[in-house]
């Protein structure tokens, strides 16, 4: 029998703003142990939480981008449940009244784009952080009550490779409306799974598991293909698929049962008596709608049109707003949109690629990027030379032109000074003199590159290739 | 005899003012009451002679220097229940033994500001849960009218300080009455604002929806007073209400002349103690005669009341009371996972009034029960607002006994927590719909024991309520 899965994802953002969920302590990342903490993120007797108007407004704003529905009224929940990693051992959540429904996201999967539905978008703050010594354990309540934002997709996505892109897409999204930072490596995302399967052609979805805390996207990937072939395998041998959470263990590349569903936890949701409804108005959602960012797709088509680049650069550069946005900054400067494209596609994706550097990371501006492709243009240096500096200034900033002048490197377009090395070229390179005479094309290139050796790289290669040719009688 | 301490705030003012007397003298007299009668009466869990001489002092300098803050170097009592920095905070249970506040709720520091002197922890029924102050898991309260007899609660401790000459005045919190309640038994004024009036940031909260914190003192303008200051929004609670503070002590009344005092019909039926009914007509006639109309009303839904109050205070103390696990502060009992600890140390550090009460709120919010019990319990209360709400249609104030009975002996409802639950009748319905109430003593009983009488006054109807008492307490000759 051949089977099909289906996948669900419920991804935990963590929002972007300067203090917590229900308090004013500061969300910065890496701070010492329980330094940023007070009465409230700790759970003491008395403390009240106070909502953060901006994580509400984040939260709306991801759902405006995702073509979500925003209710105009929202309420928080407490979801009971004892784990040291809880300091009032009832999360703030949002259960039947979430800020966002519906929305979904567009991906493309082996050249065909497929929109995987959302069902809602709610708003709860983080837990603690539970570090384990061995014989004991500590707990770090700095992430306590930082605001995270859940996505719940539908179980629309049937291969771990939908799964894989629906995050990449999201996470673009969401960059793209500056929400969150999506740093992984600090668990700004964080993941659980629902996955079954079922005979193909049957109209029901099989019993679920899920899978827990996934803090990697490959993670995602690797542990529903695990996943998808266990359950296969466990109904192909006559057994069933009980509903449990699962744990993915990444070295062993293997999911464990972790609890079944009798021992599951009844959350015993109610709302939270301390705070009151959300009411957006229809003007704040307004406001709100008129100051969102471009999305990508619109971006796409505008850098198409407005710079006259090609559709494959254009999508290559919105694909990340921060590289779009330095694209654009170059391309303003320098006036000259597909030179730059190019600069940005192949010197710095690779660069970047081979530094695993963030754009925001590097040191070459828009500005530099704009001179450097003004001095290749204006032909002051060749190509060459502009990737040399261009990798110059990429890790050490600074500007094109001056780096020039220090250097030297100003290409030789002195027509006395080329006709000279030309003469040269052609007094040592008699064979090739005659092979290109006798029509072979590909021995110009050889006595170019002579000139170019002569010149120690700085010649300008134009002008040498029509002396070449001047001087050869051609 | 303590002479300073058994006076009211207003004429400990007038003798601070003329310069007769200082902070210390009013803050030396209470501890040397307490230290006289507390063995006896059991009014306190904490006080500390070198903490209130040394706020007391801070209060002389800032009178010498020229400060006139309302309060200044006024004694205030404190239920155990609220937080003050550097003070314990038990909740009189044994989860929170050990543990020292870390922050003001914001009622103290606003009486802080004010100038009062927060003078010690008054007992209470543990974590504010019961009727009688017997629930505290350190000691027993006695009524100072009678010994033998219950000082109500669960603020009892703050009321027994008060009506025993061991306070000036003292903060109760009521979420069913525990404000009210203790104030008849004991023979003094309790007030209950209403809900969102005074902050409750710093306060350990029972019932979220439901708690309020009041003050219990000797007079009706005392009570306007310590409201007074401690009343107004707090950026803290989000629950709180913004609307401006009235000058309550400056405004009150010296006639009911215009006044229209609604009889809840179902307050004044069968089960009230004879007694008691007898103050209440008493009351009546005394209202009457101060110039008040009076009007029948009807509050159709009351005898949902306690079933409703039960279901939802007990499912936000569920949750409340869930972070005492012993991971952060207060007591813990190791055990073999952080499970198993939670379930040891709540084991041993909740008492059994809590224990039955989390049980029941765990129970009527689990899945499958929580549209029959939680959601339905929403609903009445829905309908006991509006019933108050068509009540001040036509009246600006109710008037009502507070309790069935008067104070119960110690240990007589001990064993049967159903027969407490349905002792707050009259009381819970305020909490309910949110509105405000107070007890002033209305008289006593063959046996000298006090019986207070309650008014009730929409939300944000606090000097309707004052009023109503104040002209109330001077017509009874009771001030």
């Amino acid at each position: 029998m051949k089977y099909m899965a289906d996948i669900g994802l419920e991804v935990h953002v963590q929002l972007k703003t300067e203090s917590k969920m229900f308090c004013g302590c500061s969300t910065s990342f890496g701070a010492d142990p329980n330094t940023h903490v007070c009465p409230v993120c700790l759970g003491y007797p008395g403390a009240m939480p106070v909502m953060n108007g901006h994580a509400i407004q984040l939260t709306v704003t991801s759902g405006l981008m995702l073509g979500c529905e925003i209710s105009n009224y929202s309420k928080f929940d407490r979801k009971s449940y004892f784990y040291p990693d809880m300091p009032k051992n009832y999360q703030i959540s949002q259960y039947d009244k979430p800020l966002c429904l519906g929305g979904g996201v567009d991906i493309v999967v082996g050249g065909e784009q497929k929109r995987i539905g959302m069902t809602r978008i709610h708003l709860e703050e983080d837990v603690a952080k539970n570090i384990h010594f061995g014989d004991c354990s500590g707990i770090d309540f700095n992430r306590a009550g930082i605001p995270l934002m859940e996505i719940v997709s539908e179980p629309e996505m049937h291969r771990p490779e939908e799964a894989f892109a629906y995050l990449l897409a999201l996470k673009r999204i969401l960059q793209y409306a500056d929400v969150s930072d999506c740093n992984l490596e600090e668990g700004n995302i964080r993941c659980d799974v629902n996955c079954s399967v079922r005979p193909e052609g049957s109209a029901e979805l099989g019993t679920k598991a899920e899978i827990k805390n996934l803090n990697t996207f490959k993670g995602v990937l690797n542990s529903l293909k695990y996943e998808i072939d266990r359950q296969v395998e466990e109904l192909e041998s006559g057994g069933t698929i009980v509903q449990e959470t699962r744990r993915w263990d990444a070295d062993a590349g293997m999911t464990y049962s972790m609890r079944t569903k009798e021992y599951a936890h009844d959350y015993r949701y109610f709302p939270e008596p301390d705070l009151m409804p959300v009411v957006l108005e229809e003007h704040q959602v307004a406001e709100l709608r008129d100051s969102l960012p471009e999305l990508p797709a619109a971006k796409k088509a505008r850098f198409v049109s407005e710079y006259g680049i090609p559709e494959y650069d254009a999508g290559v550069l919105s694909a990340d707003r921060k590289v779009a946005d330095f694209f654009e900054a170059t391309a303003r400067l320098c006036g000259k949109a597909k030179s730059a494209s190019n600069m940005i596609m192949t010197e710095m994706m690779r660069l970047m690629g081979e530094t695993e550097m963030d754009i925001d990371q590097v040191k070459i501006t828009p500005e530099a990027l704009a001179e450097l492709v003004s001095l290749q243009e204006g032909r002051t240096i060749n190509s060459n030379t502009a990737r040399e500096i261009f990798a110059e200034l990429f890790n050490n900033g600074g500007m094109p032109a001056s780096i020039v002048e220090e250097r030297g490197l100003g290409q030789v377009s002195d027509e006395g000074a080329i006709v000279e090395m030309v003469d040269k070229v052609i007094a040592e390179n008699q064979k090739s003199v005659d092979d290109y005479k006798a029509g072979k094309e590909a021995a110009l290139k050889f006595l170019i590159g002579q000139v170019m050796r002569h010149s120690k790289g700085k010649a300008d290669p134009q002008l040498a290739a029509s002396k070449l040719k001047e001087r050869m009688g051609n | 005899m303590p002479e300073l301490s058994i006076k009211t705030i207003t004429e400990l003012l007038t003798l601070l003012d003329k310069g007769d007397i200082s902070s210390e003298d009013i803050v030396r007299d209470q501890l040397a009451a307490i230290a006289s009668n507390d063995a006896e009466l059991g009014a306190y869990i904490w006080s500390s002679e070198e903490d209130a001489i040394l706020q007391a002092k801070e209060a002389d300098r800032r009178r010498q220097s020229g400060d006139s803050a309302p309060l200044l170097g006024i004694p205030v009592a404190v239920k155990d229940v609220l937080n003050v920095k550097g003070q314990p905070c038990t909740c009189a249970s044994r989860i929170l033994e050990g543990y020292t506040a870390v922050y003001d709720a914001t009622s103290i520091a606003k009486l802080r500001q004010a100038g009062a002197v927060m003078a010690g922890r008054t007992n209470m029924d543990e974590f504010a849960m019961g009727s009688t102050t017997e629930n505290s898991a350190f000691k027993v309260t006695k009524n100072p009218a009678d010994t033998s007899r219950v000082p109500g609660g669960s603020s009892g401790g703050s009321a027994a300080a008060v009506a025993g000459g061991e306070a000036v005045a003292a903060l109760g919190t009521d979420t069913g009455g525990s404000i009210r309640q203790p104030a008849s038994f004991c023979g003094c004024v309790g007030l209950k604002p209403s809900y969102g009036r005074v902050s409750r940031y710093g306060l350990t909260a029972f019932a979220s929806s439901l708690d309020q914190i009041g003050p219990i003192t000797k007079t009706v303008e005392d009570a306007a007073l310590l409201l007074e200051a401690m009343a107004g929004g707090d950026p803290m609670d989000s629950t709180s209400l913004i609307e401006p503070v009235p000058a309550y002590a400056d405004r009150l009344p010296d006639t009911l002349a215009g006044v229209k005092i609604g009889l809840p019909k179902e307050y004044l039926g069968d089960g009230l103690d004879p007694e008691v009914r007898a103050v209440i007509e008493e009351s009546i006639k005394v209202c009457e005669e101060a110039g008040a109309e009076l009007v029948e009303v009807s509050l159709p839904h009351t005898e949902y009341a306690i079933a409703t109050y039960y279901v939802i205070a007990t499912a936000e103390a569920s949750a409340n009371l869930a972070r005492f696990d012993g991971v952060r502060y207060g007591a813990r009992v190791a055990g073999a996972d952080p499970i198993d600890m939670y379930c040891r140390t709540r084991e041993a550090g909740f008492g059994p009034e809590v224990k039955r009460r989390v049980i029941l709120g765990t129970y009527v919010l689990s899945s499958g029960y929580y549209d029959a019990y939680y959601l339905r319990a929403q609903k009445v209360r829905t309908l006991i607002r509006r019933d108050f709400e068509a009540a001040f249609k036509q009246c600006s104030v109710l008037l009502s006994p507070v309790t069935p009975a008067p104070a119960y002996k110690l240990g007589e409802k001990e064993s049967d927590p159903l027969q407490m639950y349905l002792g707050d009748i009259f009381t819970v319905t305020a909490n309910l719909a949110g509105i405000c109430g107070i007890s002033v003593p209305a008289g006593l009983t063959a046996e000298k024991l006090p019986v207070g009488v309650q008014f009730l006054g929409p939300a944000l109807g606090e000097e309707a309520v004052l009023g109503a008492g104040h002209v109330f307490e001077r017509a009874a000759g009771r001030q």
